[in-house]
């Protein structure tokens, strides 16, 4: 489950803000994503979106922080704490 | 609550922590009116030496123009200094109207509504048209003004890769479910000089029944043959719902915006948008001036001719010394560095030998895409640019990037 979790917000984030050219470019869970600028805290809420429409939950916008979209370990964190 | 020690100290660390970051932006005290050669003290204190400028939005050499001071000066003269007024209550002359009128033609919009700015624009014209049931689809390099205007709003908002048509048509497919789609776009991206495709996003926008947002003021004046803008070089005039833009570059470089397109968002504008009903109208020297900067720009495209002859020169002359420049046709030329610290001292070195041009690096451009951002002007002649490209090349032999692509230049460098 969590395996499958993982694969797939990377995918998201692969296909949602990476660019052809950077195919080569090393995700993994503990790349991190805002501070890095592979996600921009403006462009997040897509990101958002989806988690909420795939595991049917709704997450705050006050835990929606850069800190807790910051890598997909931590990202998974949030979504684990709402599917209770 | 006092200005106590205690906040005092709190301001000092987050000036501190930005210093520390090399994030802290200084001013440069410039002793000459807006040129293509400038008289500039930097830092505060040192000698006033002569540089040539490649880094202002003066594309067009209208800022300093004698026949746009002279008519600076008969507005001064014929409808006095300020308006001391918004627009709706006692601050709407003649000539604000006529130029508003003037804008709509040259633009080819069904109306236009002066700002007191671009960023005043951006940030008032999507909370005055859209609400809750509706998206904003946007570009994701698109101007910071914009991305305020987009946060104010309270319709949807999602992004787009970077000029990306399959993702844009993803997105739009994603939204059909709500009321009102509207794409945002740049029309010239000015960290990147390129332009957005504004042929397929409008094909997209009439696939998908969506509104078509371009901000211009990047373009207005001098992209298309004849100056009109970003949807004049892509055959789409008339076509484009709304264009923002700013009398503040090309368009005499003074001051002030506006809101071009259809009538209804225009009059909305009129009824709603807060920078527009709670700032101070334009001043009347502005007005008169901006007038005679359409006059001009519509009496001949000489201006437009030269500055798009010399931005040729300029891409041409970098490429071949072995820079790696971002393809465009706009007279943005961005000189790729990838790192901060190489994009910095390679800014200095240039000033050091009389050129003068700003670094940009993250978070202002993504992480990794340090540049040099160059911008030409046609107050620009091809001796000036051929002494900068020898001072250009100095530098880039002294740095040994000259003939390196991307890859080499990381290697040697880092992120
Ligand atoms: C794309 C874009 N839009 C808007 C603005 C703001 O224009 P103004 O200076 O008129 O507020 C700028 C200027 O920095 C800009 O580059």
């Amino acid at each position: 489950m969590a395996e499958e979790m993982k694969d797939l917000i990377i995918d998201y984030i692969r296909n949602e803000y990476l660019d052809e050219e950077d195919d080569d470019m090393e995700l993994d869970e503990s790349t991190p994503l805002i501070t890095s600028g592979i996600v921009d805290s403006f462009s997040m809420v897509s990101l958002k979106r989806f988690l909420e429409k795939k595991y049917s939950i709704s997450i705050p916008d006050e835990e929606a922080t850069p800190d807790a979209f910051n890598s997909v370990t931590s990202i998974m964190t949030l979504v684990q704490r709402h599917l209770g | 609550m006092a200005y106590s020690e205690q906040v005092r100290e709190a301001f000092r660390a987050e000036l501190e922590g930005i210093r520390e970051k090399g994030l802290y932006k200084e001013e440069r005290l410039i002793h000459s009116p807006q040129s293509a050669d400038i008289r500039v003290e930097y830092p505060e204190g040192a000698e006033v030496r002569e540089v040539i400028n490649l880094c202002s939005n003066n594309y067009l050499g209208l800022s300093s123009h004698p026949e746009v001071i002279r008519a600076a000066h008969e507005g001064l003269d014929a409808r006095g200094y300020g308006m001391s007024s918004v627009r709706f209550i006692c601050g709407t002359q003649d000539i604000h109207r006529k130029l508003e009128h003037a804008l709509s033609e040259f633009l080819d919009t069904e109306d236009t509504i002066l700002f007191p700015s671009c960023m005043d624009a951006n940030a008032g014209v999507f909370e005055a048209i859209l609400g809750p049931e509706d998206v904003m689809i946007s570009d994701r390099l698109v101007h910071a003004s914009i991305i305020d205007g987009i946060r104010l709003c309270k319709a949807m908002h999602d992004t787009y890769k970077h000029a990306n048509m399959k993702h844009l048509e993803q997105k739009l497919e994603e939204h059909q479910d709500k009321r009102l789609r509207m794409i945002i776009t740049d029309g010239v991206f000015s960290m990147d000089g390129d332009l957005a495709p504004l042929d397929e996003i409008v094909a997209l926008a009439q696939k998908y029944d969506a509104m078509v947002f371009v901000d211009d003021s990047h373009a207005s004046g001098f992209i298309g043959k004849t100056g009109r803008g970003t949807p004049e070089h892509f055959g789409v005039m008339g076509k484009i719902d709304i264009i923002t833009t700013t009398l503040g570059k090309g368009l005499g470089g003074a001051s002030g915006g506006c809101v071009a397109g259809r009538q209804e968002i225009v009059d909305l504008c009129r009824q709603r948008a807060r920078p527009y009903l709670f700032s101070n109208s334009v001043a009347p020297p502005i007005i008169s001036a901006s007038l005679k900067v359409l006059e001009i720009l519509s009496a001949t495209t000489e201006r437009r001719d030269r500055l798009e002859e010399n931005a040729r020169f300029w891409r041409q002359g970098l490429s071949e010394a072995g820079f790696v420049i971002k393809a465009g046709d706009s007279p943005i030329v961005p000189i790729m560095l990838f790192n901060a610290k190489l994009a910095q001292d390679f800014a200095r070195d240039l000033y050091e030998q009389g050129i003068y041009v700003t670094g940009f690096f993250f978070p202002v451009v993504p992480a990794g895409q340090a540049r040099i951002r160059t911008q030409l002007s046609a107050d620009h002649d091809i001796p000036m640019l051929e002494s900068a490209l020898v001072k250009f090349k100095a530098i880039g032999d002294k740095h040994g990037i000259l003939g390196l692509d991307k890859k080499a230049i990381i290697a040697k460098f880092g992120l």
